[in-house]
């Protein structure tokens, strides 16, 4: 092949990951050719994204020769051999910086991690490398996934490339942009609450929070044990279900996932818009009123009204439903996840790795000064609001009544589902993306920015987001949530919705910022942030 | 067992115990012996290793790291569960205990709060006060900590090592209830305890190795009163010995203090076994808060009635109905206790026996006595006894001991070959010779002449010189070894003393 000129190089970086797959399978491009194109543009237009914290221009590019050796192999074997190789070969990836790779850092956005470096590759980065995926580099994210707008990364915020005044949501939030600014073709995230399929609607991009126990949680920088799940973000439905197909499945060293077989069916959803969107004839969705909140954003609400308008003209059967226990689920989560936090987290002591204060009086003050210094405001308030709900004479009054409460919220999802329901619908956050500073003096304003997601971690539910139109200039995501393992049926809601709205005017808008990006003087997200 | 050996407990502690009762309650934690530690698969036989060789991110409590359930641990547990009659439940589950201490990486200590894999068992043990029988709260299963080394200098200067070979072992808690009432059934109890757990091959429960560490709350209340008084948490306890010495030092102090008046505090001391004294390690003002919650990490545990019984099933013969199955064959209740608590020896003893060629007690005095040294002095071989000889050929060496076929002397004689070089133990008694003279009139007949050869030695004896085994041995000799020594010697003296 010879070489690209840079203009054809960058125009590689528009190709959905299935598409690099027909394409790499012929011959038309290199694994090589597509991680080099993805890195020039993530080196090109990041500065002010700032969606990634490292980019391994080295790996990435040995990864892709390696997976160019592997495709001449398969090519010179035969058509089958081609066949089997998945379809993320070839396919450049970027992980939450949460996700250990051997050799590499992990810092989960903190300061208290700063340094270390992972001496093992997660479950999932084993899976990546098996299917053949180009790993380029790690995103940024809030301080161990604890917020919803990555503004709470100790390496600064990210922005949105649909506006760069704003946040792309997260804590996800660099999985999220670099994806929508086309620095790659899909990324790997973690939800807790809502940590990719909120910032995956911010960014008018594709995500999933898979069944908790669907992948391997080893070697995931630990946030809320009971709630964690890693989960694909893509430009559509088929690339992040490709993802997710990649890394799915049981694992040994995670007792927590689950030995259920992985559905192929997440490798061929169908390519045709018209195939995709007769799947919903007949297909029964129920509507909760409660996702549909007095105080949420007008245009977030005629946008998901008219998407389910849409499902209906499709054939699909749209009723009300109510999940009555759903206002009592942000409260409960946030007894839940900081105490499992609060855990988990005690681990950054200084003593074996990354960031360590050492030459106080005794072990407790070189503790003191490791912690209040690595970790930052968010994180500190969590752990105390852990701390204090697992005390003594406070565990039953919160940590065990919000259990109960766990309990009450999965039982009206059940109800549901023993009715026969294929999804639920719903907006997937209660706004579009916010300002830098808007939510950040009020821990509780941000807290409501997962309303919408964070009963479906406390059910331990899948639940997807797909586009579904702009307000005010700015992607609305719409949430299909599924009974447990349903994540075949829920890509094939999202890709029957991509295929009914198909010839929408909004599904050809690019986010309207990807130009600025590219002034080489374009203010840092941390500057912008700094003047709100 | 060797209750005779022992030295006498503090009298100073059973003075006091005259006027108080004492409530003591026992936590022992146990090393299992497992291939590989309780949540990983790093293996547990560190012992010896470099500092920090025996380790994954899980035991280091790496970023991201997960445990997995040590299903043989689990067992270990049920089956001491099973063999001091617990009761083990359906399904359990797992806590964190959490703490912050520079020897548990994590930050918290997976552990079982609620739900013990084995609750409400009973543990009979024999005191020199007679039999009791410890109650058993629970046993549960946890992971061990780090080692901590710490070097030289104080202050900011002072440095702590970590080696993190230990971290994650896992370890079994049993906690008895408080109804230990002295420091020799506290010392009765841990032994009885080591005994059944390496008789179960659950923990080599080695306690100058760590592998068992004993714990005593102690507390003291006067006779007829219900109310609990003062605890204190004793630790570093070594040994059996000490810890019956620290229990009983324990109630004479607190004796003391009570009868002056004086305030007793809720603490945690040492045994310092060169004073022989317990010391202040730190003060327990506020009970810890460990914010135990179920460890999200691992589901709850299912153990199925299937797996219990299979279990059961492979459990070996317990101590206690070992020590009954040898009083039953015959043996001594002391020398069914010796033989129970060595294996060497209760593995020899049931292989010799097993022949059926000679009688219990004979193989008893056997194992107990020259067979010890002779183990002693090299491994046993495969079958359990020393050197090249075979438990049968004992056997048959032992019967013809017992039935007088050889003499005692020349019985050992042939024992010591047959152990040496493994020489048949039926050609050993043909050549022997013939059976020994045990015909009174034929010995008689030797004496005589002995004693007609010899009248300066008679006269001594008559003058009260100790001659009569040197008499013996001239009619030893004369028998060609082919008497009963003892016989003999008691008829010379009959002999003599007719003559005087
Ligand atoms: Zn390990």
């Amino acid at each position: 092949m010879s070489p690209m000129t840079p203009d054809a190089a960058d125009a590689l970086t528009e190709l959905h990951a299935h598409d690099m797959a027909g394409a790499l399978r012929a011959g038309i491009v290199s694994a090589r050719e597509l991680a080099a194109a993805h890195l020039a543009r993530t080196h090109r237009t990041d500065q002010g994204l700032h969606a990634w914290l490292s980019i391994d221009d080295e790996r990435a590019l040995a990864e892709a020769d390696a997976a160019d050796a592997r495709l001449s192999a398969a090519r010179a074997a035969g058509p089958d051999a081609l066949a089997a190789l998945h379809p993320m070969h070839g396919v450049p990836v970027a992980l939450k910086d949460l996700v250990s790779i051997r050799g590499g850092q992990a810092t989960a956005g903190s300061r208290i991690l700063e340094g270390y470096i992972a001496p093992y590759d997660a479950h999932i980065t084993e899976r990546l490398r098996a299917a053949g995926a180009v790993i380029l580099g790690k995103t940024n994210m809030d301080e161990f996934a604890m917020g919803s707008s990555t503004e709470h990364s100790a390496y600064g915020p990210t922005a949105n490339p649909w506006d760069l005044g704003r946040v792309p949501g997260g804590s996800s939030g660099g999985s999220a942009a670099a994806v929508a600014a086309f620095q790659t073709p899909v990324s790997i995230g973690t939800d807790t609450g809502g940590s990719i399929r909120q910032p995956a609607s911010m960014c008018g991009v594709t995500g999933m929070r898979p069944t908790y126990g669907r992948v391997s949680r080893y070697g995931i920088v630990a946030f809320a044990s009971s709630l964690d799940q890693v989960g694909p973000f893509g430009r559509d439905a088929r690339d992040a279900a490709a993802l997710l197909h990649a890394v799915a499945g049981r694992d040994e060293r995670d007792s927590t996932s689950a030995p259920i077989a992985v559905p192929d069916d997440l490798i061929s959803l169908p390519a045709g818009d018209d195939e995709a969107a007769g799947w919903l004839r007949g297909k029964r969705f129920g509507i909760p009123a409660e996702y549909f909140p007095a105080g949420m954003d007008a245009g977030v609400d005629a946008r998901i009204r008219e998407a389910i308008a849409a499902l209906e003209a499709a054939g699909a059967v749209v009723e009300p439903v109510s999940l009555p226990h759903t206002e009592y689920a942000l409260a409960a989560y946030y007894i839940v996840a900081p105490a499992e936090a609060s855990s988990n987290l005690a681990r950054y002591d200084g003593v074996r790795f990354g960031h360590s204060i050492r030459g106080g009086s005794d072990y407790l003050s070189n503790y003191l000064a490791t912690r209040g210094g690595g970790f930052g405001p968010e994180v500190k308030r969590r752990i105390m609001l852990g701390t204090y709900a697992l005390s003594a004479g406070y565990y039953d009054a919160f940590y065990l009544k919000a259990l109960k409460v766990r309990t009450l919220i999965k039982r009206d999802f059940d109800l549901l589902w023993e009715q026969g329901f294929d999804a639920l619908v719903a907006p997937t956050a209660p706004s579009v993306a916010f300002k830098f500073g808007a939510k950040t003096a009020d821990p509780v304003e941000m807290y409501l920015a997962d309303a919408c997601t964070l009963p479906v971690n406390m059910a331990g539910l899948p639940g997807i987001t797909t586009p579904c139109g702009l307000s005010d200039g700015l992607p609305v995501g719409l949430q299909f949530i599924g009974a447990p393992w349903s994540e075949a049926a829920l890509f094939r809601a999202a890709r029957a919705y991509e295929g009914v709205t198909a010839g929408a005017e909004w599904r050809s808008m690019r986010p309207h910022d990807l130009a600025a990006l590219e002034d080489p003087a374009v203010p840092t997200p941390a500057e912008r942030a700094a003047r709100h | 067992m060797s209750d005779t050996a022992r030295t006498t407990p503090s009298t100073a502690a059973d003075a006091v115990l005259e006027r108080y009762e004492a409530v003591i309650g026992i936590e022992i934690h146990c090393q299992l012996r497992t291939n590989s530690k309780m949540f990983c698969g790093c293996s547990t036989a560190y012992d010896g290793a470099a500092p920090n060789t025996h380790n994954c991110p899980v035991c280091l409590g790496l970023p991201g790291a997960l445990p997995v359930i040590n299903r043989q641990a689990v067992e270990y547990v049920i089956a001491t569960g099973l063999a001091i009659s617990a009761q083990i439940p359906e399904r359990t589950q797992w806590e964190r205990k959490n703490y912050f201490y520079p020897d548990l990486p994590k930050g918290y200590q997976i552990s079982q709060y609620a739900i013990p894999l084995a609750a409400n068992g009973l543990l009979p043990i024999e005191t020199s006060a007679g039999p009791f029988v410890v109650e058993i709260t629970r046993a549960h299963l946890e992971e061990d900590t780090a080692k901590l080394v710490h070097g030289e200098g104080s202050g900011a200067d002072r440095t702590t090592l970590v080696d993190f070979n230990r971290s994650g072992a896992p370890l079994m808690e049993v906690v008895t209830e408080p109804t230990i009432r002295t420091g020799e059934q506290a010392r009765r109890y841990a032994e009885e305890l080591q005994l059944l757990l390496r008789a179960i091959g659950v923990s080599d429960a080695d306690m100058e190795r760590g592998q068992m560490r004993v714990e005593a709350n102690v507390s003291l209340r006067p006779r007829g009163t219900e109310p609990f008084g003062t605890r204190v948490e004793v630790k570093n306890m070594n040994s059996f010995r000490s810890v019956e010495r620290a229990i009983a030092y324990e109630i004479e102090r607190q004796g003391h203090a009570l009868d002056n008046g004086e305030p007793l505090v809720m603490e945690t001391r040492g045994w310092d076994d060169g004073r022989q004294l317990t010391y202040r390690m730190r003060a327990k003002e506020t009970s810890d808060d460990y914010r135990y919650f179920p460890e999200p990490d691992l589901p709850p545990l299912r153990v199925d009635a299937g797996w219990v019984a299979a279990v059961r099933a492979s459990l070996p013969e317990l101590p206690s109905a070992r020590r009954a199955r040898y009083v039953a064959l015959g043996l001594g209740s002391y020398d069914a206790a010796v033989i129970t608590a060595d294996p060497t020896m209760l593995t020899a003893f049931d292989a010799i026996s097993a022949a059926e060629s000679a009688p219990a007690k004979e193989v008893a005095n056997f194992v107990t006595g020259a067979h010890a040294k002779a183990l002693k002095a090299g491994d046993a071989n495969a079958a359990g006894t020393a050197g090249a000889s075979t438990p049968a050929g004992i056997a048959v060496l032992l019967g013809a001991i017992a039935s007088g076929t050889v003499t005692r002397q020349v019985g050992r004689e042939l024992l010591d070959r047959h152990i040496a070089d493994g020489t048949q133990a039926a050609d050993l008694l043909a050549d022997a010779g013939p059976s020994p003279i045990s015909d009174d009139a034929a010995l008689l007949g030797h004496i005589e002449a002995v004693i007609a050869a010899n009248p300066r030695a008679v006269a001594d004896y008559q003058a009260g010189k100790p001659v009569a085994g040197f008499l013996t041995g001239q009619v030893m000799k004369a028998t060609g070894g082919a008497a009963d020594a003892a016989r003999v010697t008691t008829l010379v003296r009959e002999r003599l003393d007719r003559e005087g």
